[in-house]
């Protein structure tokens, strides 16, 4: 281990240009991976931000004692897709159409007679929130005796849906194509390394050197301009992240920037590639010569 | 031993060499020289026949086996094969190196070698501060090093002015004396004319002299 991590360092030393340049082929290759990540990520919680939104609302009964409200409450609390359960009695409403109704303000201000009903609001927890769950919630409410009518939005929770599955699917293709293009970029400047170093395979293999052995240090190699790749894409990303979010033409200051199982997940991946990249331009290299 | 795309290369050759044994292999530009020591070190395998080297049968070895026949052999070339980057002592410990050998005992073997060839006080100089003659030694002190029975030499004379390849060829005579096979591929007849070693003469592939006065006795190389 000793003399591959040694034989390593020594690629290093001996190829700085090329070595640097296969660093930085992976960076910017990452960061492109990672710049389309950044709009995912923050595309998806804008889209976590509008499901944050759907809730079901079910108007009760005139005259509903309260005791059968709590108890339908306690039941509703308990079903797996549900998150939260309010209750907003008939005063409330009215209180609340008034501070939200601006304009109407004077015309309930007039009433001798509350006409809006109470209801119970209803949200979903993560997960939940697409229009079969919202609708199957919706209907198993809909079957309390006391309740009058149920409201989710059907359209807008089914638009949401469409928009979430769109966004999933070309998020996927897209990425997938950026990473393709990455590892290409990544495998033809490893190859690179391995074509300046073929004498010195040729020679290795010439005394007896097994093509494991061979391999050891261009895979190490490889993890290593693969991890300092990621490391470098990181830190443009973060820098570009910057950018975008003080920018005030853009007006993108709620931008997220990747969690740290993100960035994790992408420094594995820059290994992956770089390992990947060297196991089979050696292994091709070793095959030919 | 046929060309990729038709041909011979190696035809109705057929010799041995015997355990210990200096041999020259001659023969012009083109003769099969090279072909010759390639099918040994295992570079090529042959189209027909069969090529025996210290217990291996070339021919049918797998791949895996390969490295095992080459720690078997020291090979030296025309060009030396040095790596510019390292010092002479780096270059004899790098073959010791990757053929896994214990890391303490790889120093002293080194300098054991180094000495043996003449170059111990130039174990820090890189390729390029040596001179063509003191390269090849150092090419020479790499392949003995892990002390193999046979010793293979592809014109290790051919970059040399004539003081230097009478250093080397000295070397080699000396390295043969200790008991070690040498068979070394040229084709400066002046050199070969020196000794009263075997000669082997290559033409068109084929073998048109051997000064061995025995009998052919089996094929391939022991």
């Amino acid at each position: 281990m000793r003399l591959v991590t040694r034989e390593t360092f020594r690629s290093f030393q001996r190829a700085p240009l090329l070595s640097a340049l296969s660093v930085t082929a992976i960076a910017f290759s990452l960061f492109t991976v990672g710049l389309f990540g950044l709009v995912a990520v923050n595309l998806r919680e804008s889209l976590r931000g509008l499901e944050d939104r759907v809730e079901i609302v079910a108007f009760v009964l005139r005259g509903t004692p309260i005791e059968t409200i709590t108890l339908a409450t306690q039941d509703i609390t308990s079903f797996p897709e549900v998150a939260t359960v309010a209750y907003v009695n008939e005063d409330e409403a009215l209180k609340r159409a008034q501070q939200e109704m601006v304009e109407f303000r004077d015309a309930y201000r007039d009433l001798r007679v509350n006409p809006l009903p109470a209801s119970i609001e209803v949200r979903l927890k993560e997960g939940f929130r697409d229009a079969s769950h919202v609708a199957q919630v919706a209907e198993r409410i809909e079957g309390f005796p006391f309740v009058d009518d149920v409201r989710y939005g059907r359209e807008w929770v089914e638009r949401l849906d469409r928009l979430r599955n769109l966004a999933g699917v070309v998020g996927l293709v897209i990425g997938l194509a950026f990473a393709g293009v990455a590892i290409v970029i990544i495998g033809v400047t490893i190859r690179m390394t391995v074509l300046q170093r073929a004498r010195e395979i040729r020679i290795m293999r010439l005394v007896g050197a097994t093509d494991g052995f061979i391999r050891g240090p261009f895979l190490l190699d490889g993890a290593a301009k693969g991890l300092l790749g990621g490391l470098l894409a990181v830190g443009i990303s973060w820098a570009a992240f910057l950018v975008f979010r003080r920018s005030d033409v853009l007006a993108l200051q709620s931008l997220v920037f990747f969690e740290t199982r993100h960035i994790a997940l992408g420094l594995l991946f820059g290994i992956a590639i770089g390992l990947g990249g060297s196991l089979v331009s050696v292994g091709r290299h070793l095959r030919n010569v | 031993m046929a060309y990729p795309r038709g041909g011979m290369a190696l035809k109705d050759l057929t010799f041995r060499v015997a355990k210990g044994e200096f041999a020259f292999l001659t023969g012009h530009s083109g003769a099969g020289k090279s072909t010759v020591l390639k099918l040994i070190y295992g570079e090529l395998r042959p189209s027909e026949g069969e090529v025996r080297v210290s217990g291996f049968s070339v021919g049918e070895i797998t791949k895996q086996e390969v490295p095992r026949l080459r720690r078997r052999l020291g090979i030296v070339f025309q060009d030396f094969g040095l790596l510019q980057d390292r010092t002479a002592e780096e270059n004899v410990a790098f073959a010791l190196e990757v053929t896994g050998a214990r890391l303490d005992s790889i120093a002293a073997k080194v300098t054991r070698v180094l000495t043996q060839v003449g170059l111990a006080s130039k174990a820090r100089s890189y390729p390029t501060e040596l001179s063509g003659g003191e390269q090849q030694r150092v090419a020479i002190a790499r392949a003995l090093v892990n002390d193999p029975p046979i010793l293979l030499a592809d014109e290790p004379t051919g970059n040399l002015d004539e003081r230097a390849t009478r250093g080397v060829f000295q070397l080699l005579r000396d390295i043969h004396a200790g008991g070690t096979c040498v068979v070394m591929a040229t084709h400066d007849l002046d050199l070969v004319r020196q000794t009263t070693h075997r000669v082997i003469e290559l033409r068109e592939g084929a073998v048109v002299y051997d000064s061995a006065e025995t009998p052919i006795a089996s094929e391939g190389i022991s």
